[in-house]
């Protein structure tokens, strides 16, 4: 909050994340991100990185905080990472996304979906209905009360990171806070 | 000099203002009285961290729109300027030019950098009745964000913050 020392996670990591890691890891780093935000292409090597240094150590959870205005293709990205979500395959469709941010229309989407295996009849149905449309904005709310104020914003143990998101520095602040009890 | 902890606090009266939202037509403080007005002063248009707040707000004029409230941003910028400012960004409520006698308003609410020749980078909610209930001055570089309008002004309608 604003007037705060520092900003929460106003919505607790839950059933509804999804999420990579060990339930139990010793420290959990939440991102709010942006399909068709540069920073956040720029961020998703980096948190690849320090998944692979911290192991079972890291939680990961994404959730969406796409700003429509200024990026036209990433509500429906993000839409569309539910919609793979809902056939089990979230993460396939989110590391896709990050990896194709120049390329988001509805057909590229329809497209990726092919290719990471999602039955293609209920992937088109889903996103044309917007089915995933609350859930996302669900999520963008829930970062608005948390002091998201824009994208990347990475949560540490449920505290908002104000610091470079860096792979060193990003390391070592989930290391840290991975050793306190 | 005028400072960030001069800002006008909370219970003060919010100065009554007309400014130009666009070169033919002014908005007035009172033209919103009955429903609480967010005010939103920033540096400067076009500023990185400015876009990157107005975007934000953008998103979130159907979240104020439960509260009824009227979201205005305010910046040292001319209307012409806004208005192209608002067009390239698509933004969706008016932006304010304090930008003759320059600063006037800012000045007015304690939210003027006298240094810098722009406004701080300032949040006013102010109730329905015209009087300041919660400011905040966040560092020049800083995007705010929205958790404390929000804040705000469930505190002024708790109803509204609970009815979806």
């Amino acid at each position: 909050m604003a007037n705060d020392d520092v900003a929460r996670l106003t919505l607790p990591v839950g059933t509804r994340d999804h999420v990579q890691g060990p339930a139990d890891a010793a420290v959990t780093l939440v991102e709010y991100g942006d399909y068709e935000c540069p920073h956040c292409g720029r961020a998703y090597p980096v948190v690849r990185e320090v998944q692979r240094r911290l192991g079972a150590k890291l939680r990961f959870v994404f959730r969406n905080f796409p700003l429509s205005e200024g990026h036209p293709h990433a509500q429906h990205a993000a839409e569309a990472a539910e919609c793979a979500g809902a056939q089990g395959r979230f993460w396939e469709m989110h590391d896709t996304l990050f990896e194709h941010q120049g390329a988001l229309l509805d057909r590229d989407l329809v497209e990726y979906a092919a290719a990471i295996g999602l039955d293609p009849v209920k992937f088109e149905d889903d996103l044309r209905t917007h089915a995933f449309k609350s859930r996302v904005r669900e999520d963008f709310i829930s970062g608005v009360r948390s002091g998201v104020n824009g994208t990347p914003t990475f949560f540490i143990d449920g505290v908002r990171f104000d610091d470079s998101w860096d792979v060193e520095t990003l390391t070592d602040a989930l290391t840290a806070a991975a050793r306190r009890p | 000099m005028r400072s960030a902890n001069q800002l006008l606090a909370a219970g003060t009266a919010a100065p009554e203002f007309a400014l130009h939202t666009t070169p033919d037509q002014l908005v007035s403080l009172n033209d919103f009285r009955g429903r609480p007005v967010i005010l939103a002063f920033y540096p400067a248009d076009w500023s990185p961290v400015c876009g990157d707040q107005m975007a934000l707000y953008n998103e979130l004029l159907d979240e104020f729109a439960r509260f009824n409230a009227e979201l205005l941003g305010v910046s040292v910028d001319g209307s012409w300027c806004h208005i192209a400012f608002a067009h390239e960004r698509k933004l969706r409520f008016p932006l304010l030019a304090d930008f003759e006698p320059k600063g006037h308003v800012a000045r007015q609410f304690g939210a003027y950098r006298e240094q810098d020749g722009t406004s701080e980078r300032a949040l006013f909610v102010i109730d329905s009745e015209g009087v300041i209930r919660w400011s905040y001055c966040s560092p020049v570089g800083v995007n705010p964000g929205a958790d404390g309008i929000l804040r705000a002004l469930e505190a002024l309608d708790p109803e509204a913050a609970h009815g979806k």
